[in-house]
């Protein structure tokens, strides 16, 4: 049974907090999250959640409690954005290498400086390194699923990986949107009873050393390990969004292609900018252009193969960045989708386009000039501009 | 409480294959810990450090207890994490045990990079004993000086040079910044006064919340002495008053041991190599304005503990 309702991103990712009913959060307020500390802080106070709640004094000890929580064997989350994360960095690879499933909403902002509390993905697309499954949600029904779907991935025997799910700040986390949400009971289901696949700090009978010193001799296969279990992750991320899929009826793959098949000009995008590019592709199909689009879901693990295959016979494609990465050679994920390319059975010309940037509106008028670069790149075979900024006072 | 024969042959959650240097103290605070323990099951959370990475280097392990390192600052904020699980876990009935819960930090740890984490943990009244093995610097990385260290002693980030003498300030009054917490149970030991460690530990674990143990711990690569003389270097401290023992239950300040005797601070100073730079004629002030600044100190504990 789902119910439909009029959520906030922010009201959604709590909700699916509640209904996943984890044992333990440890959580701090930060713009544009607080929302859901706050509401979840309700749900405890109210005695609609068996968790018990952790007021940490920073994000650094949010993720250090969750860290310490999820190693005793119990179901832990937190919640961040921006510079919390930024707070949280060095505990954040430290959850991952400890093969910890934690579960944790990031509310994308902006990283300082200059500060600024609005929406882009600098802050995550610097975590993506750290070996967390990284799951970006274009609206508030995407985010509600993906949090949901996201326990079942973290805590999958094969993965044990921590996974963080996105939502664009403000524009989605204080949006009211119409969702469907489940029953508490079908998450329960769905979500299932926590059962810790590695000794617990708790089991006292079975004492286990956690986080101990491994130098050259051990440390590199620690690491071996975690790749592949994030190589791993991948199928299981697609068996999990087949059983969502079969419960709700929404589908969920690792991107979502748009009138992509025949597309001739392709346009690669994250979370909520994705609404705004598909009108204008059907604003351009109308008009017989060949316009597609790929909303990449998964950035982490990233699928790289997948991508190649459905982008190979593209004749332009334009990548869109809502972060740099000033590596001098575009943002984050045009450099990876730019690599994935290399192994295609054809190689489409690939453009960047930063955009958005601390919460710069993207409007239609910018990704039709997107399509209009592509048309002219794919009538030439030229590209003038390879990065490009846009909507910035140059 | 049992005596010193039949806690020396408790097997205790720490065991000898440890990889510390021999003449550091920090492992006999760790072993005179575990024999306050005794049979309760713990679970120990430990900050980077010397103890961290003497002790854990995969895949060995000298603790027979469970045990966690997270990182270097978060050690209270980690624990944390663990005694709420466990919290949540026996008010679901998952757990019937009762497991007590103690974290391990240097001073560095625990006095500068950790103590955010460590006032949080303390303020929101977990159910835990805070632990800090201050051996007065950062000894893990070499020498430097931390808010622990004592005033005027050599370190590599303080060091003893020809116009500043040593580490210039200081040092942070840990213990009573862990009362101003209000936290039920707050004391400084020193392990060659064991009983008064142990029965101090013991009361520690019993307390419902915080509590917080501020231990001397010497260093005998940072400090300089004869690596046999470790134990009496924390004796002379004690017995010079530089590191009272005293104990903070529930607000009232007490003292713990009054040295019949108060001995003077150059017998405690002579014996290390991070002092010796002040036994020449030009120093010799800044001798008698450490003394001084001792029985101050001194003096302001006393009248804390309503004896003077």
């Amino acid at each position: 049974m789902q119910e439909r309702i009029a959520l906030t991103g922010n009201e959604a990712m709590a909700l699916a907090m509640k209904q996943i009913n984890p044992d333990v959060v440890a959580a701090y307020p930060i713009t544009p999250q607080t929302e859901i500390v706050q509401i979840f802080s309700n749900y405890v106070a109210n005695g609609q959640v068996k968790t018990e709640f952790i007021t940490v004094e920073s994000e650094h000890s949010a993720m250090s409690a969750t860290v310490g929580a999820a190693a005793s064997g119990v179901r832990a989350m937190t919640a961040t954005s921006s510079q919390g994360l930024a707070l949280m960095w060095e505990v954040v690879y430290i959850a991952a290498s400890n093969r910890l499933p934690i579960v944790m909403p990031v509310v994308n902002r902006a990283l300082s400086g200059p500060i600024n509390i609005h929406g882009d993905h600098s802050d995550t697309m610097g975590a993506r390194d750290s070996g967390w499954i990284q799951i970006y949600s274009e609206n508030t029904q995407e985010a509600y699923d993906n949090l949901i779907q996201a326990v079942r991935i973290a805590e999958h025997p094969d993965v044990l990986l921590p996974t963080m799910v996105m939502m664009d700040g403000f524009i989605i986390s204080h949006a009211m949107e119409n969702l469907y949400i489940l029953s508490d009971q079908d998450v329960q289901k769905f979500v299932g009873e926590f059962k810790p696949h590695r000794p617990s700090l708790l089991d006292v009978d079975h004492p286990v050393t956690v986080g101990p010193l491994a130098l050259y001799d051990y440390y590199m296969e620690f690491k071996r390990q975690q790749a592949e279990a994030m190589a791993g992750a991948k199928a299981v991320i697609l068996e999990v969004a087949k059983e969502y899929g079969e419960l709700t009826g929404r589908k969920y793959g690792l991107f979502d292609a748009y009138k992509l098949d025949d597309a001739d000009l392709a346009i690669v995008v994250l979370s909520s900018t994705a609404g705004t590019a598909r009108s204008v592709v059907d604003e351009l199909r109308e008009k017989g252009i060949k316009a597609g689009l790929l909303k990449l879901r998964v950035f982490r693990p990233f699928p790289y193969e997948e991508l190649a295959q459905v982008l190979a016979d593209r004749k332009a494609i334009a990548i869109m960045d809502r972060a740099d990465s000033f590596s001098a050679f575009g943002g984050p994920l045009f450099t990876e989708v730019r690599a994935a390319m290399y192994d295609a059975k054809k190689r489409p010309p690939i453009v960047d386009y930063i955009y958005g940037l601390g919460g710069r509106d993207v409007n239609l008028d910018h990704i039709r000039k997107v399509y209009t670069d592509l048309a002219e790149i794919a009538r030439t075979g030229e590209v003038t501009q390879v990065v490009n900024y846009l909507g910035v006072r140059e | 409480m049992a005596n010193l024969k039949q806690l020396s042959e408790l097997e205790g959650f720490f065991t000898p294959g440890h990889r510390m240097c021999a003449g550091c103290v920090a492992p006999v605070v760790v072993r005179q810990v575990a024999m306050a323990a005794g049979d309760t099951p713990v679970v120990v959370a430990n900050a980077t450090g010397c103890l961290e990475v003497a002790s854990t280097i995969f895949p060995y392990t000298a603790w027979r207890c469970s045990w966690i390192h997270n990182a270097f600052e978060n050690t209270a904020a980690t624990l944390s994490g663990v005694e709420t699980a466990y919290r949540a876990l026996k008010k679901q009935g998952k757990i019937t045990k009762d497991i007590k819960f103690i974290a391990f930090g240097g001073d560095g740890g625990t006095y500068d990079i950790g103590l955010q984490s460590l006032s949080g943990a303390m303020e929101r009244g977990h159910n835990m004993v805070y632990i800090c093995y201050d051996n007065g610097a950062y000894m893990n990385t070499g020498i430097q000086r931390s808010s622990a260290t004592p005033q005027f002693a050599d370190t590599t980030t303080s060091p003893a040079g020809k116009v500043i003498p040593g580490k210039v300030q200081w040092r942070k009054d840990l213990a009573a910044i862990m009362a101003a917490h209000n936290i039920p149970y707050v004391a400084q030991v020193a392990p060659s006064h064991f009983n008064d460690l142990i029965a101090k530990v013991q009361k520690a674990l019993a307390v419902d919340g915080p509590a917080f143990i501020n231990a001397m711990a010497p260093c005998p690569r940072g400090w300089r002495y004869d690596t046999r003389e470790g134990i009496e270097m924390t004796r002379l401290a004690v017995e010079t008053c530089y590191w009272p023992l005293y104990e903070v239950e529930n607000g009232e300040w007490r003292l713990t041991y009054k040295p019949r005797e108060k001995k003077p601070l150059v017998e405690w100073l002579k014996k290390q190599g991070r002092f010796r730079h002040l036994f020449t004629e030009e120093n010799k002030p800044l001798l008698e304005e450490f003394q001084r600044r001792v029985d101050q100190e001194w003096e302001k504990l006393l009248k804390r503990c309503g004896e003077a």
